[in-house]
Formats: structure tokens, C-alpha cells, sequence
């Protein structure tokens, strides 16, 4: 690949959490197209059942399988799997106890809803299980594919990204060895656990935040670099969407935050592109640039207290059209050219 | 251009009645009102903000948040959770209806709580238990997850604080942040699904070796040894036990948990009781907004109408995107005039984002026609005081009364 800086490499699992409403899942697919650039094999997984990959990528809702959903600038692919813990609680009883009939015998005595909805813990054990279960896992070796550096076949993924839960529950969604601590202390349950938080603290996971340039976003961002530190995982970039250029030079800015625009001035700019009602239309015009000036003051602090977290951060324009596909590959190239994939 | 002038677009948008918030919070027999919707669209400020109107328009009003913001708590004096109402000083009475002095004399009251969840769940079983059983259960490792950290029990909890609060009759009007679960709608599916284990055939099966020995499964069927085999192997022998303790001590408090549910399940359908679906216009808010609304007209819940908050709209409503951006290329290819041609650039910007957030807003109108909505324009500073929530409160009440 090519020789470009990139801050990640070494990563294979990428987590990806926010506040809500902070454009969350359209990171995640625009980090897994990303990372997919250029002939890389990605899988961006969802957990919670809201199908928001299939909007994005256009697509019907995707079932309990992986597929593959986009084709990366310059070859390359991403794949995605809505995972759902009851199927994911069944495909694990099968995989490790051979149990595939038990399941409808599981089903019918109400031991799959409460595993997946009631016991603490167990969801998110299963659905954790399933994203570092596609971390780990290899070419078979019947399929030749060239083996690894390590001489083990190669990873049937380059990278996996997980589109998780927003920032209020996401430590406990990942931690999910102190969740389970107090359902099972040994047993199963809790070696499943292990296997899962092997890969969670491993330098081959990081965490990304994703933020805005306002308030409330970003303290809650800070605030969960802070818990993900304090459980032990690795925090990765901060991920600020929404970001609008701004549109007056410094100085200028500074005066309309202050209130203070030439209103005569915009005004004879306005009748010189030949526009009506100038004067009227240059006061109103006036007060928007000063609602633009404050909040582009407002943002700035903002920025100022994310750098405060001390990590890489990576800025994603507003797309005032919406996200289509066309925005996803434009925020995919502005998260390559800013080397977080 | 294929999108809409703003201006037309606008009125087709306002064809929605329009919600009357004010309307809403000065009517005595409203009693509870309960803002969902899905995270991030400003649920906990919009509570909050209809908490404190209705305080300054007369009303003994509580609101109950959920995991509120760091500073909007601070500005409600919240500064732990501890399940206990607290005063919130009111500031000084410079506001909401002097405009057009619609404020009655003698204010009312707010008073603000954040949830605990745990601490709820121990009240219920203490109430329910006698005390030597109580103690059993709170000590059992199983009821100490369960109660901390199910993914429902926080919905659970929220709504049998409502419970709580609306029994004690001491506030004429509640006022509910809904947490911010995975679907907004636990709160109101948590207790069913609660209700459905504690009361299904798993439960049976697991206390059954603690009262019959296991002689029971044989009753229940061939597929019985299946599941104890793989209950057991999956889950271990000392799981299994805490679970079996826990159900066996349970028991004798299942039946006034879900009588409580089912009370606070008809309270939510009750005349009183305003439902608020809030939402952001961003597509996927929208579509979870009318997603809940369709949701609580199949579970007979009273929805009030829609808040949409963050909303943008252009000051200059006659100069469309496209006329804007000619004019500033022709100013930016003069040379002249740059204030003026970063003013238009701003203002077409503006008005991008204006029409897609009707063509959003005409989106759910046109499939909802009758549900009213208000509005709350993008505030150029974040809230986190009362004086924010105050304008909250008076953006809300405005786009009610200013009818087209």
C-alpha cells in the first residue's frame, strides 16, 4: 500500500461510539469505506437493531449474515452484519456445544429471551462475542489464500469496525468482563467473556469518539475518553461531524460577534449585485452574520476543550444536502486525507 | 434548482395544527406529560424547559431526568442522583408571558430529581417483601445485576417513579425525561418483557429443583431435558443456583410488581397524561419520531403532538439559495463588496439547510397530518441555565400562538 501517514495502522477493531445524534453510524460506514480504500476487506458491523446501515448504503434491511454492501475508492470492500443477539446466542450454542436442535427447544422454554434480554450482561456478551469473533477470525485453510506474516492463514478481515452504542453506555457495553463478573465468576459464560475482552484490550482495538462543535457533545465525549480509560481500553481519534467552514475572515468574524457589521456597506454590496430592497434586505441579512459569527465563537471554545483530550482529531464537513452515498465516500476521502485510515 | 423556495415550502409544512404548549401546561387536568424520542434530539432540556413554563404559569410541577446533561443539572441544582425532588429556586419573575401579558399572578413551584435506578428497585422490593425476605433478595448476586444494570430496568424504574410521584399527589403536574435506551419505547416494553420472564415457564423450570426436586421437568415434556442440559452447561451450576435463590425469593413479591406495571401502564393511557414525541430534524430522528407516534396510537397512548427542536429558518426568506450564491459569485468576480459576498454565500448556505429541514419536516407531517407541531429554532448558544430553559419554554409556546 501506499506510503501515506496513517494514524491506525496496526488496528483491527474499531469502535466507534458518540453521543446520539452526533452522526454516530455514518462515521462508522464513512471509517469502514476508509479503511477499505484501496483493496482492504472491511466488515462494519451494527448491534442495535436499528438497520441504520441499510438507509445509509441504500439497501434492504440486512439479515443476521455478513455482505458485502459498497465497493471502496480503488478496489476494496465492506462488508456489514446487523448482528442480533438471539441469533448470535443460537449460531455461538452451535458453534461451541454442537447444540444446533436445542435451539428451538431454547426458544420455546423462554431461556433465548432471557438470555438476550433479561440476564445481565449476556446481551452484550453475545453481541461483543460476534464483532471479535470476525477480529479473529482466519481463512480457513482448504480456501488457499497466502498465510499471514505469522505463518497462520491470513485474517479473513483486514479491519472490523463496530458501531456501537452511544457514549453513556458504551464502557459497559465493552467492559463486558466486569458485567458478567456478577452473573458468572467461572463457567462458559465467563470464558466467552475472556475470549471477548482479550481482543477489547488489546493494542489491536481502539475506541473513536464521535463529536460536535457543540457543548453538550463534546463534554460527553470528554467524559467518555475518561470511563474508557478508567475500564482500561484504548481511546483512538476524536471524530468532530458536522463542522462548517467559516465564511469571514478572522477579523471580520470578530466584529459580528461583537454585533458590529457595516450595515451600509452590505448594503451597497447588495444593490451593486443588483438585488431589491437592499437596505431592508442588508439588516436582516446582518443579523444572520452575526448568529454566524457567535456560533462559529462558540465552536471555537468547543474545539479548544476537545483538544484538551490530547488525541488525533479528524474534522467532517456538514453535507447541507443530507448523507447519501455520495456524502459517505466524501467523508470517507476527508477521513483518508486527514490519515485516520 | 429542483427544491422548493423556502417560503412555499413553508406553507406547506405549516399546514400541521400547530401545538399549543402553553395550552397544554396551563390546563389543570393535565397531570403528567412525558417527552420521548430518540437520543440526542434534546428530550431531558425540552422536559425541563416545559418544567420551568409551567412552573412560572402556576403549576407545583416535578420533573423527573434521566442521566441529564453534566450543566443543565447543575442549573436545576441536581447534584446527585438520589431519587428525592428537589426545590429549584426560581429566578427572578422578569418572564414568560410579559409580552403579552398572558402571565397569571402567583407563580407555581418546580422542583427537579434525577432517577436512581437501583435505589428505585430496592424500594419496590422492600415494599413488597416482608423485611427477612427483602434482605435475602437485595444480598442475592443475581437481583444485584439485574437491578443495576438490565437493560430495561432503567425504563422500568422511570416509569414506576412516575408511579410514584403522581400517588403521592403532591405536584398537580409531572413532568418525564425518558432514558435514552436502545429503542425509546422501553419504557414502555420493559416491564411486559420483566413481567413476561417472571411469569413464563423458565421461570417455573428454574425454581422447580429448589421445590419439587426436579420431578417437574418430566411433566413438562421431552424437550425439558434439552433445556436443562444446556441451561446448566452454558450458563454453570453456580449461576443457575443464584438464579433459582432469586426467583424462589422473588416469588412472593412478583405479584404486587406487576400489579404496580399494570397501574402505571393505565396511568400512561389516561386522560391526564400528554405524550411528547421531540425530535431533531435530522432523517433518522424523524423517522423514529413517527415511528413512536404510530407506536403510541397502537398502545392507546395520548400523544400530544410533536417538538421539533434545532430547527433553522432563513431571515431573508424572499431571497432563494440560488439567487443568493449568483449574486455573491458575480460580488466575489468583481472583487468588491467581500462583506456582502460572504454574507449571501452564508445566507444560500442557510437556506439549504432550511429546505431540507421542511422537506424532513413535510415528511412526517404528510404521513401524520393531525399531529400538532411546535418548534424551537436553533439556539446560537448552548442551554444550561435557567435562563436558557427559559427561552426554550417561550420558543415552544411562541410557535403555538403565532398561527401561520
Amino acid at each position: 500500500m501506499s506510503a501515506r501517514d496513517r494514524d491506525w495502522d496496526g488496528v483491527r477493531l474499531h469502535v466507534v461510539t458518540g453521543k446520539g445524534g452526533t452522526g454516530k453510524t455514518t462515521l462508522s460506514a464513512a471509517l469502514a469505506l476508509a479503511l477499505a480504500a484501496e483493496g482492504g476487506r472491511v466488515l462494519l458491523v451494527e448491534v442495535e437493531g436499528r438497520q441504520g446501515i441499510a438507509q445509509l448504503f441504500d439497501c434492504p434491511p440486512l439479515p443476521y449474515e455478513e455482505r458485502r454492501v459498497a465497493v471502496a475508492p480503488g478496489g476494496g470492500d465492506v462488508h456489514a452484519l446487523a448482528v442480533d443477539a438471539e441469533a448470535a446466542l443460537l449460531e455461538y450454542l452451535e458453534m461451541f456445544y454442537g447444540m444446533r436442535r436445542a435451539g428451538q427447544a431454547l426458544t420455546r422454554f423462554g431461556v433465548v429471551d432471557f438470555a438476550t434480554t433479561i440476564a445481565p450482561g449476556m446481551r452484550d456478551v453475545l453481541l461483543t462475542g460476534k464483532a471479535t469473533e470476525a477480529v479473529r477470525r482466519r481463512v480457513r485453510r482448504d480456501r488457499a489464500r497466502r498465510p499471514g506474516g505469522d505463518g497462520r492463514e491470513a485474517f479473513v478481515y483486514d479491519a472490523v469496525v463496530l458501531d456501537a452504542p452511544p457514549t453513556g453506555r458504551v464502557a459497559r457495553f465493552l467492559n463486558v468482563n466486569a458485567e458478567v463478573a456478577g452473573l458468572a465468576k467461572v463457567g462458559p459464560i465467563r470464558n466467552h467473556a475472556d475470549r471477548v475482552m482479550e481482543v477489547m484490550r488489546s493494542p489491536e482495538t481502539v475506541v473513536h469518539f464521535v463529536a460536535m462543535l457543540e457543548e453538550m457533545p463534546a463534554q460527553e465525549c470528554l467524559d467518555g475518553i475518561a470511563e474508557i480509560r478508567r475500564v482500561g481500553l484504548n481511546v483512538g481519534g476524536v471524530l468532530v461531524n458536522m463542522v462548517r467552514p467559516p465564511l469571514l475572515d478572522p477579523a471580520a468574524l470578530a466584529d459580528a460577534a461583537r454585533g458590529e457589521v457595516d450595515v451600509a456597506a452590505l448594503a451597497r454590496g447588495l444593490k451593486s449585485a443588483g438585488l431589491e430592497h437592499a437596505d431592508r434586505m442588508a439588516g436582516d441579512l446582518g443579523r444572520e452574520l452575526v448568529e454566524h459569527a457567535r456560533r462559529v465563537r462558540a465552536e471555537g471554545e468547543v474545539r479548544e476543550r476537545l483538544a484538551t483530550a490530547g488525541r488525533p482529531r479528524y474534522e467532517l464537513p456538514y453535507l447541507s444536502d443530507g448523507v447519501d452515498l455520495a456524502g459517505l465516500y466524501r467523508l470517507a476521502e476527508e477521513l483518508r486525507a486527514q490519515g485516520a485510515a | 434548482m429542483s427544491t422548493p423556495e423556502p417560503a412555499a415550502g413553508r406553507d406547506r409544512a405549516a399546514r400541521s395544527p400547530r401545538l399549543d404548549t402553553d395550552a397544554l401546561l396551563t390546563d389543570r387536568r393535565t397531570r403528567i406529560i412525558v417527552c420521548c424520542g430518540s437520543g440526542g434530539v434534546g428530550k431531558t432540556t425540552t422536559a425541563a424547559a416545559l418544567a420551568l413554563r409551567a412552573a412560572e404559569l402556576g403549576r407545583d410541577a416535578v420533573v423527573i431526568t434521566v442521566d441529564p446533561a453534566r450543566r443543565l443539572a447543575q442549573s436545576l441544582g441536581l447534584t446527585e442522583l438520589d431519587n428525592t425532588p428537589r426545590l429549584v429556586p426560581l429566578p427572578e419573575p422578569a418572564a414568560p408571558g410579559t409580552a403579552d401579558g398572558a402571565r397569571p399572578e402567583g407563580g407555581g413551584t418546580l422542583h427537579a430529581m434525577m432517577l436512581d435506578m437501583k435505589r428505585t428497585f430496592d424500594e419496590i422490593v422492600e415494599a413488597h417483601a416482608d423485611p427477612a425476605r427483602a434482605e435475602q433478595i437485595l444480598a442475592n448476586p443475581f437481583y444485584q445485576s439485574l437491578s443495576s444494570s438490565f437493560s430495561g430496568t432503567q425504563e422500568y424504574m422511570a416509569m414506576e417513579k412516575l408511579g410514584q410521584l403522581r400517588r403521592s399527589d403532591e405536584w398537580d403536574l409531572i413532568i418525564v425525561d425518558t432514558p435514552p435506551s436502545r429503542s425509546a419505547l422501553d419504557f414502555l416494553d420493559a416491564p411486559q418483557r420483566l413481567g413476561r420472564f417472571l411469569d413464563g415457564r423458565l421461570i417455573r423450570f428454574l425454581s422447580a429443583p429448589a421445590k419439587t426436586g426436579g420431578r417437574a421437568f418430566r411433566l413438562l415434556g421431552a424437550g425439558f431435558g434439552v433445556v436443562t442440559g444446556v441451561v446448566s452447561k452454558v450458563v454453570g451450576a453456580q449461576l443457575l443456583k443464584d438464579v433459582q435463590t432469586f426467583v424462589t425469593a422473588f416469588d412472593a413479591v412478583f405479584g404486587g410488581f406487576q400489579e404496580r406495571a399494570t397501574q402505571t401502564y393505565r396511568l400512561l393511557q389516561a386522560p391526564g397524561t400528554a405524550f411528547l414525541v421531540v425530535a431533531a430534524p435530522e432523517s433518522d430522528a424523524i423517522r423514529e419520531a413517527s415511528y413512536f407516534v404510530e407506536r403510541l396510537a397502537e398502545e392507546r397512548m395520548p400523544l400530544a403532538g410533536l417538538v421539533l427542536n434545532r430547527t433553522h429558518h432563513s431571515l431573508v426568506p424572499r431571497l432563494s439559495a440560488a439567487r443568493g450564491l449568483a449574486a455573491a459569485e458575480a460580488l466575489e468576480e468583481s472583487g468588491d463588496h467581500p462583506l456582502a459576498a460572504s454574507a449571501l454565500r452564508l445566507h444560500a448556505d442557510r437556506v439549504r439547510v432550511e429546505s431540507r429541514e421542511l422537506r424532513l419536516r413535510a415528511y412526517f407531517t404528510s404521513t401524520h397530518p393531525a399531529i400538532p407541531v411546535a418548534e424551537v429554532p436553533a439556539q446560537p448558544e448552548d442551554v444550561h441555565d435557567l435562563t436558557g430553559l427559559r427561552e426554550i419554554g417561550r420558543a415552544l409556546a411562541d410557535t403555538g400562538r403565532s398561527a401561520g
